[in-house]
């Protein structure tokens, strides 16, 4: 096949990919998706689980041990049949918790701990570096295989292809995906793009396969008599390596990072599994159908020692068929790009959220959650995607490219597969730890790299070969590939043993004598039974958390829109008007669950604890969370109390507050007050006290000044004798003189004396003697100075041309009211509560020619009489009631 | 919990729980099937058998694949009705 023809169509088959994922994308985002997310791609989407390995090397597996490849499909199908069991489960966890990887999901898992998600970040590139790079290689083999005219100067170069094929793997997956951060909207571009990769390699295997059995031979049964006659009919079916590798590949299917990627974190609906349950299985079957018979057909046509791994793409090429060469080409081809491009996402995103943004998260400390985070994880993620490409490279060029490379599909299922005990214990049982897990995924990862992956370089490779054969430091029962003299066993059962039953008894042991976390029984139990209703308690206390900061992280993360959008549509549920809800612990969890979305839990969980504070999940919560309502009836009571408590306490708190507040505000007005009031009559006195010492003033004057001085020193006394009353009557330590008065006879006293009071006014009084015949037990002299300054104060004020003064009397139960009331314009509204109060005083000083204490002495007199006075509104005038006990008892 | 469920069930429920253990036990039958394989015995000589072998694997595989096929689209078909419930 010409050089040119293979470039243009690799290239253009790479164009048109390009295309599919670019208008799907478009499709996408306009909302469009309909049947892009039917189940059929979702199905055919798991196909990455087929890569090059099993598209050219299960015909070579097939030539060298007959039925054995069967178990790398027989696995996951029983797998995805039974996906009520597992898978079920699984994708319910990853849409619930929103996990982004299958680190993420074990991190989740034990209470968010970034230690795990570090450790399966890192056995998972591990594993997958030699995978990636038996993807290039077969490219490359392909590739040189199918050029047979290279141009002069243009010799495909192994490692120019495979640099090639790794940058523009690398620049599509750069491209779409990561276009978005949150593992919810999914990338739909890419797994369209897969799915349409999945086709082509099914039909070009299966054409390849229909081209043999009636092309090449004579039909099925021909087919059936050739198989039996050719030399792949002499494989043993060795009974370990058969359940060894149907149990591992079943394990590998949900625990390669990349079918994890496209089984939970791209799954659009959860009914979609009960579709692939079958499909799935259909798509494998229908995959390795014609494996045999190309295989045996191989070896019967093509010349001895032609690599069979290469039978799919030679044999039609060696038989003159151009374009079905062609097409089994671009089949390989699609196995290996479609594996790299999702292994490459789903790594990046682990190491991006496991490794890169903890580390910033640790240099960068503090709730200043500046710059766009997002933007630096996108990058993150993008340089992670290169560089996983650039390892797989790397280990590539390193390992030239060799045979080694052939059985590193199996190494790496049995790397991933040590990931199986802490997935399955963390789903099924709440006892299942955070040390246990570490332990059990670290002795299983240290085990496989010292018995297999190490090994699988060759002898002196890394490990001398005495050390291989005799065990390190000559300590026999240590020896790599025979642990614990496990001597004869296949390397790679061997290695999947001890590894995974040390991992298992690690995780097990670990997890029964450790007591886990808060945090981590949460996450269990939300695990374990991931079918009840949403069982996790909120885990956040309320309050902490500045809604504030929550928003301005969010929009970091999520971007302005959406967090806005989420913040917003919140604050609305909660009948909140603006952007900002209540940071309640429901929230808080769920903008938790969403940001865990983007950069996983554990960086997610890190990043709320930053503004929240630390998680409030005690062990009481814990222990409520086994009745889901009880627990939330006493929770809601509890917040409840606390609440009124709060509430109580603040109302008490402003009372005393707005009391204190007052009396400063008396004390200072009632301290000006008293100056004013002193220094009035001083100021007069001394002015003519200064004039007569001068001896300037005639006798007349004299007698004058002197008559002032001495009304002004009246005046000061006065107001002296009456603070002194005040403060007597504020401290209560007044004397009482209790006796039996009649009331009208003390009305009659108070009328008498407030005559003199602005006596050129005459004034009406309307009076009801019969009422007024009661006799009271009370300090009759008090009583009537609150009489006399009432009536004076009536006289003083009342603006009526004709004034009148009306005294009611009424009796009721054991109090007696006196009422005074005139006919002049009252007091205003907005004065009458502060007529009461020291110096208070409504007109101008000169006009009243008292101090304004009358009424605050009345007001403290009749408190000690146990009654009271106040303003009595609505009267047509100006009204006080007296209210007091007819019979005042002595004070105890 | 459980206490509230009730003990018997109606027809129609009863059958979904059953198609649902059927869903459960349907790996557990094909794993036996795949593995029966290791119990045969070795072939004398002559490898004669190794076509009859592919045939049984792939009709064990098309028969697990239509069984799941069929409780799949009737599981589908329950589960609006049933809502989320474990167990």
């Amino acid at each position: 096949m010409p050089f040119n023809i293979v470039v243009v169509s690799a290239l253009s088959y790479v164009a048109f990919l390009f295309i599919v994922a670019f208008v799907v994308e478009r499709r996408a985002e306009r909302g469009a998706a309909g049947w892009l997310r039917s189940p059929l791609v979702y199905t055919l989407s798991l196909s990455v689980y087929c890569t090059a390995w099993t598209f050219y090397g299960a015909v070579g597996y097939a030539a060298r041990s007959g039925l054995e490849f069967l178990t790398i499909y027989l696995g996951p199908t029983l797998i995805f049949v039974g996906w009520w069991w597992l898978l079920r489960k699984l994708v319910r966890i990853g849409r619930q918790q929103r996990v982004t990887s299958i680190a993420d999901l074990i991190s989740n898992r034990y209470g968010k701990s970034n230690l795990l998600g570090v450790i399966v970040t890192l056995l998972c590139v591990v594993a997958a570096t030699p995978y990636i790079a038996l993807q290039l290689q077969s490219v490359t083999l392909s590739f040189g295989a199918f050029v047979t005219d290279a141009p002069e100067g243009f010799l495909p170069d192994r490692n120019a292809t495979a640099i090639w094929v790794a940058g523009g793997l690398a620049l599509f997956t750069v491209l779409f995906g990561t276009r978005n951060l949150d593992a919810n909207e999914r990338h739909t571009g890419v797994v369209t793009a897969i799915a349409v990769e999945a086709v082509v390699k099914l039909v070009a295997l299966v054409a390849v396969g229909v081209f043999v059995v009636w092309g090449l031979a004579g039909g099925p049964g021909d087919i059936m008599a050739r198989i039996n006659a050719s030399p792949i009919a002499d494989w043993d079916l060795q009974p370990s390596r058969w359940a060894g590798l149907t149990f591992l590949s079943a394990a590998a299917v949900v625990t390669l990072p990349r079918m994890f990627q496209v089984l939970v974190v791209e799954n659009a609906d959860e009914r979609h599994l009960a579709t692939a349950s079958w499909a799935f299985p259909l798509y494998l079957f229908a995959m390795s159908l014609f494996v045999v018979p190309i295989a045996v057909v191989g070896l019967e046509r093509m010349p001895a020692g032609a690599n069979p791994d290469l039978f799919v793409l030679t044999l039609p090429l060696s038989e003159g068929q151009g374009g079905l060469a062609m097409l089994a080409f671009l089949g390989g081809f699609s196995s290996a790009t479609s594996m790299v491009i999702v292994a490459a996402i789903a790594l990046a995103t682990m190491v991006s959220n496991h490794i890169v943004m903890p580390l910033w998260l640790r240099l960068r400390p503090g709730p200043a959650v500046s710059g766009d985070v997002r933007r630096l994880v996108l990058a993150a993620r993008r340089l992670s995607i290169a560089a996983v490409l650039g390892l797989g490279y790397a280990y590539y060029r390193l390992s030239g490219g060799s045979s080694a490379l052939a059985s590193i599909g199996l190494i790496a299922f049995v790397g991933v597969a040590q990931i199986l005990p802490a997935m399955i214990g963390g789903l099924f049982w709440r006892g299942a730890t955070r040390l246990g897990a570490a332990a059990g995924l670290t002795l299983g990862a240290a085990v496989w790299v010292y018995s297999l992956f190490l090994p699988s370089f060759g002898p002196d490779a890394v490990l001398s070969a005495t050390m291989m054969a005799e065990g390190p430091f000559g300590i026999g029962w240590l020896r790599p590939q025979a642990l614990f003299g496990a001597e004869g066993m296949d390397p790679l059962i061997h290695a999947t043993f001890w590894s995974l039953v040390l991992n298992l008894a690690a995780f097990l042991g670990v997890s029964l004598v450790s007591f886990p976390g808060p945090v981590e029984r949460a996450q269990g139990a939300a695990f374990v039974n991931a079918f009840d209703a949403d069982a996790a308690p909120g885990g956040w206390s309320r309050g902490q958390a500045e809604p504030e900061a929550l928003l301005v992280m969010a929009q970091r993360i999520l971007g302005d829109e959406a967090a806005q959008g989420l913040f917003e549509a919140e604050a609305r549920a909660q009948g909140k008007a603006g952007i900002l809800p209540d940071p309640t612990s429901g929230f808080v969890a769920g903008l938790e669950r969403r940001l865990a979305g983007s950069v996983g839990a554990a960086t997610a969980h890190a990043m709320i604890s930053q503004i929240a504070g630390r998680a409030a999940v005690s062990v009481e919560d814990l222990m409520a969370v086994a009745d889901e309502a009880a627990q939330i009836m006493e929770y809601s009571a509890r917040l409840e109390a606390r609440e009124a408590e709060i509430t109580r306490t603040a109302r008490q708190l402003r009372e005393a507050n707005e009391k204190l507040t007052q009396l400063s505000v008396q004390k200072d007005a009632f301290l000006s007050q008293i100056s004013h009031e002193l220094r009035t009559p001083m100021t007069s006195i001394r002015a003519f006290s200064e004039i007569l010492r001068d001896g300037e003033a005639g006798p007349e004057e004299t007698a004058r000044y002197s008559g002032i001085i001495h009304a002004e020193a009246i005046r000061l006394t006065r107001l002296l004798d009456d603070l002194l009353d005040l403060s007597v009557l504020e401290n209560g330590t007044v004397q009482l003189n209790l006796d039996l008065v009649s009331l009208r006879e003390m009305i009659d006293g108070a009328l008498m004396a407030a005559a003199h009071t602005r006596p050129e006014r005459s004034f009406t009084i309307h009076r009801d003697p019969p009422t007024e015949e009661i006799f009271l037990r009370t300090d009759g002299d008090r009583l009537k100075q609150v009489f006399i300054n009432l009536i004076s104060n009536a006289r003083k004020y009342c603006d009526a041309v004709h004034p009148e003064l009306r005294i009611a009397v009424r009796q009721r139960g054991g109090r007696v009211m006196v009422d005074f009331i005139d006919n002049g314009g009252g007091i205003p509204k907005d004065k009458q509560d502060l007529i009461f109060e020291k110096f208070a005083r409504l007109t101008d000083q000169t006009r009243a020619g008292g101090a304004g204490l009358g009424l605050s002495i009345c007001r403290e007199v009749m408190a000690n009489l146990g009654g009271s006075v106040g303003y009595l509104p609505g009267q047509g005038g100006a009204a006080f009631r007296v209210t007091l006990p007819l019979r005042l008892e002595k004070a105890a | 919990m459980t206490a509230r469920r009730p003990l018997f069930l109606a027809p129609a429920p009863y059958r979904r729980r059953r198609l649902r253990d059927a869903a459960r036990l349907l790996p557990l039958a094909g794993a036996f099937l795949f593995l029966l394989p290791i119990l045969w015995a070795p072939r004398a000589g002559g490898g004669s058998a190794t076509g009859t072998d592919g045939l049984y694997l792939f009709g064990v595989w098309g028969v697990l694949i239509a069984a799941a096929a069929w409780i799949a689209g009737r599981l589908r078909g329950a589960e609006p009705a049933t809502g989320d419930e474990e167990d």
